[in-house]
């Protein structure tokens, strides 16, 4: 049996390299994009995809990465967990050389297991879980975006040393995302500001129909702020019930808030509130150029994590060009490191461990229905 | 003990309750009819609200008074999801009036997922703000604004409802015969009841409040997409077994009683666990009452 | 006749044109204060319904027309078939051919050749959903014990399934437990979960066991959630070793293989060990108590004891399911276990068949590979499966393939007892 098992794999290995090699070296470089693009979170994946078949479509029209095509395998996995393990599974059978994504921290994490041993390269635009990096176990996974921890840290500077506040609410949505924010925030404000005291560190359910109990909670604890772990939908119901109890508690929040989509949900009431996000990056021609062929081709402008996805797309470019090809990861891994690319974000290269470097957080004012950056 | 702080717990649980009420009518009527658990009810809600939006939104351009406005979004919002109502009990439910109940189960979680995909594809994934239909005004100072004005009417739409119903239920000539009908289906057509007829009376009545329920939440929290159904339709099923599925003024004793227990739960112990504190509560009481706080016991036919 | 069809249809075209307007005709961006009105939508529905409309009654009369005692026979064997009774008809042909050994050997054996040679013909891809859909049908045979022989609608199995994978990812955390280890505990915690969620709703029936099921499952998940030291909360654990053999290093393709060989075995063996399990003694009390709780009583069934073995029976496949679930994708979170998991496990074993062993399995494989592989239309999916879950109900509501009811046939010419 094992006998048999041996020779079937083998064969199928010759098989593959006959195969490879037999298409010649017209064949062009695949890379995948893995996100969701269904479901409730599409609107955080989908950017992504737009942006990679912009920057495909742009580098393809000026003859491609040493003389060969780019070719996009796009695949949904619904951010969830179960399901990006067959995402992956399909990307890695299609013989991608990389992927841009996954978007969520958790299907992330769940699909890199199959990478890993794959050796296929991933750059997550949006994947923000520290460990992904920090833990040393993906060796094969960067990311265009500053992890959660260093979010948390600089909402809780920003809640202590440029509000002043001395007492604050903490408040989660008790998703991956969420909690794990608001955790790095609560654990930094008690590490580095011992003067602001967290007065209540709660969950609330998603998709609950009201929220008045756990405002109430907030106003009987006295926080002068909250900070709030999650995304936009319970943080205008949030605001929108606090207002109209008549609280005028500030409120710091993530770059799952960030998003045009909360000041049109939450209207009048969004005034004022704070919300960290990767930095704004509108002056950087790269980025308007960007933003501009995402308004012809799609006729809007483009999500959140657009421009993540498209500095990602460019550095894996970058770096099999500089790697000589598509065949071995460990020259393209060792170029995304020494090489520096210039996008959208600016000029970036990655560190030891997979994190972008010139990639940070700022935090943001929604001011007349806009977000705007607060120089700090 | 701060007494500000337990009423506005007690108000806000209230307001919940109440919502969880006029979707639970909806549950327990046509459970008690058809023994059917009705999944879909709670797309019947987010229709009613996504109708009221839509409309509203298209003449708010007319430049049409707001009470106007209110007055036939609310309208339209109703009958059409009466309209949805009545039809998903013709297409998808009497087809298997004789079927095993299991199966009908699986058509209303099936018509559930189609329901809310239909809303997801014809319209948008994305969360839309609800426009401000309900009428501001601001109560008296001596409820020590505990209770806000959108709240108050909450309470008040569901109370008039729940005693509408009870009256048309005790008093009318198809109160009777639902009453009739959901005792013994068989005695009642004998007796010369047209039995789909009420069948089709309970969907389109259900359907409305819970459109109601709809229409007075999505203004009440300001936002709307297609999946507000779901866990809000789960809320109402089980507080109307909680008060004993079957029994009208058991759904809304149930929906206040869990509206509450989660109210409470989170202003005393911990937001995060106000659903385990729901599901706690619904097995204590389930445990010594097992057909919930109003129902009849069940008599078992041998 | 004809044209009367025709008219009812265009009726009802009319009703849906009506009915659909708002939602799909006007769209309103309430943010930007844009009015679309897709007029074409219109004709559509329009034309969509009344094509619908035709089939669907043509349909649903035949449904009438042939199977009179269908509707009264519930869930009594190829009565149930409604208009699918042509594909009862056909089903019964194959048993009957099937029940033949010079048929039944090379069937099974064919079947033992496809099971064997998958991995090998199809991509990792494939396999790896294979994998899942086989975890899916262990569920839903062990769900089947409780639904539909125990009779008792249970909303609340993916806890089961939320334990297993639980042992194994927090073993494997805090000792390093590796899998080979993990699998029997995993069982064994599920099957004393299972009982301690029976202790408390033995005297609940239908749906007030349903509701409390559901929240036993929700519980278990907000539990997980929540207490972030032992389980990881949100963020899950990860870095779940897969399966090992002997140390052995196997590359991705080498042990997916070798977790889809695994997951094979043990569907085998739970189907095995569910089929004797119906025709046993305590099997056959349990199918006593599904049908009438109080008859069975009255012919000396310990209700208790039989419910109890229902959910430990039950619920010891979501265990070793949990267990395989954990060791595939090498990462759990709770968001992998809400209702919605329960409820499509209950939607494998009723559209399958309740009670029907090889209905589990066909209904499983159906509902999570066709969605996998309707990925092309990832918007419309959704919404197809909700109308195929409705469509497959109204004309075949026992199921795929329906339960058989064993029966006992007296043969006169022979006087024997003939099992069929």
């Amino acid at each position: 049996m094992r006998k048999a098992i041996v020779f079937v794999v083998a064969l199928s290995l010759v098989a593959s390299f006959a195969m490879a090699s037999g298409s010649g070296e017209e064949a062009p470089i695949k890379i995948g994009v893995g996100g969701a693009h269904s479901g409730d979170l599409a609107s955080y994946g989908l950017p992504t995809v737009n942006a990679a078949e912009l920057v495909v479509e742009m580098v393809n029209a000026e003859g491609g990465v040493l003389g060969r095509q780019i070719e996009l395998v796009v695949e949904d996995d619904q951010c969830k967990p179960e399901v990006a393990t067959n995402t992956a599974a399909k990307l890695v059978g299609e013989g991608v050389v990389a992927v841009i994504g996954h978007i969520c921290s958790g299907a992330t994490r769940a699909a890199l297991g199959i990478y890993t041993g794959e050796e296929v390269i991933v750059i997550s635009p949006s994947a923000t879980n520290p460990p992904l990096t920090q833990s040393g176990e993906f060796p094969t996974f960067f990311r265009t975006i500053a992890p959660d921890d260093a979010q948390g840290q600089l909402q809780a500077q920003f809640v202590a040393e440029e509000l002043g506040l001395t007492s604050v609410a903490v408040l989660h949505d008790g998703g991956d995302y969420g909690k794990g924010l608001a955790d790095f925030a609560q654990i930094a404000l008690e590490a580095n500001y011992p003067g602001v005291e967290v007065v209540l560190y709660e969950g609330v359910t998603v998709g609950a129909v009201d929220y008045s109990a756990i405002i109430n909670r907030v106003a009987e604890s006295g926080a002068e702020g909250v900070i709030w772990g999650g995304y936009h939908p319970e943080a205008s119901k949030l605001v929108g019930q606090m207002r109209s109890q008549g609280m005028d508690t500030l409120f710091v929040s993530g770059d799952g808030v960030k998003d045009q989509s909360f000041i049109d949900v939450a209207g009048a009431d969004s005034e004022g509130v704070y919300a960290t996000g990767p930095r704004d990056t509108s002056a950087n021609p790269m980025d308007k150029a960007a933003t501009e062929a995402h308004l012809a081709k799609y006729g809007e402008t483009p999500g959140p994590f657009f421009m993540n996805g498209y500095a990602g797309t460019l550095a894996i470019l970058n770096a099999i060009e500089a790697a000589g090809g598509d065949d071995d990861p460990a020259a393209i891994m060792a170029a995304l490191r020494s090489e520096n690319v210039d996008t959208p974000l600016g000029s970036i290269s990655f560190d030891e461990r997979g994190d972008a470097i010139g990639v940070g957080f700022a935090v943001f004012q929604v001011q007349n229905g806009q977000y705007v950056q607060l120089d700090n | 003990m701060n007494f500000e702080y337990f009423f506005r717990l007690f108000f806000s649980g209230l307001t919940r309750g109440s919502i969880y009420a006029l979707l639970a009518l909806g549950y327990t009527m046509v459970y008690g009819i058809i023994k059917l658990i009705n999944f879909a009810h709670g797309e019947i809600y987010m229709i009613g609200a996504f109708t009221a939006l839509i409309v509203a939104g298209a003449l708010s351009l007319t430049g049409m008074p707001a009470l106007a406005i209110l007055v036939l979004a609310s309208v339209v919002a109703l009958v059409y999801s009466s309209m949805y109502g009545y039809t998903v009990e013709k297409i998808a439910y009497k087809p298997l009036r004789q079927a095993p109940r299991l199966s009908a189960l699986i058509v209303a979680i099936g018509m559930s997922m189609f329901l809310q995909n239909y809303l997801l594809l014809a319209q948008t994934s994305n969360f839309l703000p609800f426009p401000d239909l309900l009428p501001e005004f601001s109560l008296p100072e001596s409820w020590g604004g505990m209770v806000n004005g959108p709240q108050f009417l909450i309470f008040v739409t569901t109370a008039i409802i729940m005693v509408a119903l009870t009256l048309l239920i005790k008093f009318t000539r198809m109160g009777k015969s639902m009453r009739a009908t959901s005792q013994d289906k068989v005695m009642a057509a004998l007796l010369g009841i047209n039995v789909n007829r009420i069948i089709s009376y309970t969907f389109i009545i259900g359907s409305f409040t819970a459109a109601l329920g709809g229409i007075l939440i999505s203004s009440y929290t300001g936002q709307i997409n297609y999946f507000i159904g779901f866990l809000a339709g789960i809320k109402a099923f089980v507080a109307a077994v909680l008060g004993g599925i079957g029994s009208i003024p058991g759904a809304v004793l149930g929906s206040i009683v869990l509206g509450m227990a989660e109210s409470f739960a989170a202003g005393y112990i911990s937001s995060v666990y106000e659903d385990v504190f729901a599901f706690v509560i619904l097995v204590l009481i389930l445990i010594f009452k097992p057909s919930g706080l109003l129902g009849k016991p069940e008599v078992q036919k041998v | 006749m004809k044209l009367e069809a025709v008219k009812r249809s265009a009726l009802l075209a009319m009703w849906f044109i009506l009915l659909t307007f708002p939602v799909m005709v006007v769209r309103v961006n309430t943010v930007t204060g844009v009015v679309q009105w897709r007029w074409s939508n219109l004709v559509l529905v329009g034309l969509g319904s009344f094509v619908i409309s035709l089939v669907w009654n043509w349909a649903l009369a035949r449904t009438a027309g042939r199977g009179g005692e269908a509707a009264e026979a519930g869930a009594t064997d190829e009565a149930t078939g409604g208009s699918g009774l042509r594909i009862g008809e056909r089903m019964s042909d194959l048993r009957t051919m099937l029940s033949e050994p010079r048929y039944r050997t090379p069937a099974y054996a064919l079947l033992a050749v496809v099971i064997v040679a998958f991995p090998f013909v199809m991509s990792l891809y494939q396999t790896n959903i294979m994998i899942s859909a086989l975890v899916y049908v262990m569920l839903a045979l062990g769900l089947n014990i409780v639904i539909g022989l125990g009779g008792m609608l249970h909303l609340g199995y993916i806890a089961f399934y939320l334990v297993g994978a639980y042992t194994y990812g927090i073993l494997n955390r805090f000792f390093g437990i590796g899998f080979w280890v993990a699998l029997p505990i995993g069982a064994a915690l599920s099957v004393v979960a299972g009982i301690l969620l029976a202790l408390p709703v033995l005297r609940l029936r239908g749906d007030y066991l349903a509701i409390v099921t559901l929240g036993f499952g929700e519980i278990a998940r907000i539990v997980m959630n929540n207490t972030t030291k032992f389980s990881g909360g949100p963020q899950g654990i990860g870095g779940i070793p897969r399966p090992t053999l002997f140390g052995l290093e196997m590359g991705l393709l080498g042990v997916t293989r070798y977790t889809y060989y695994i997951i094979v075995v043990v569907v085998i063996i739970t189907v095995f060990v569910v089929y004797r399990f119906e025709n046993s003694r305590i099997g056959r009390a349990l199918a006593a108590m599904g049908e009438d709780e109080i008859a069975a009583q009255a012919m000396g069934v310990d209700l208790t004891r039989m419910k109890l073995t229902a959910f430990a029976l039950g619920s010891v496949w979501a265990g070793i399911g949990g267990v395989i679930l954990a060791a595939r994708t090498t990462f759990i979170n709770p968001a992998s276990f809400t209702v919605w998991e329960s409820v499509i496990v209950l939607c494998c074993v009723v559209l399958g068949g309740m009670g029907s062993i090889p209905g589990a399995i066909v209904g499983a494989l159906a509902l999570i590979l066709v969605p996998e592989y309707l990925r092309a239309f990832s918007d419309y999916r959704m919404l197809m499966f909700g109308a195929v879950l409705v469509v497959m109900m109204v004309f075949r509501p026992g199921g795929l393939i329906p339960k058989r009811r064993r029966s006992y046939t007296v043969d006169v010419a022979h006087e024997e007892e003939v099992v069929s």
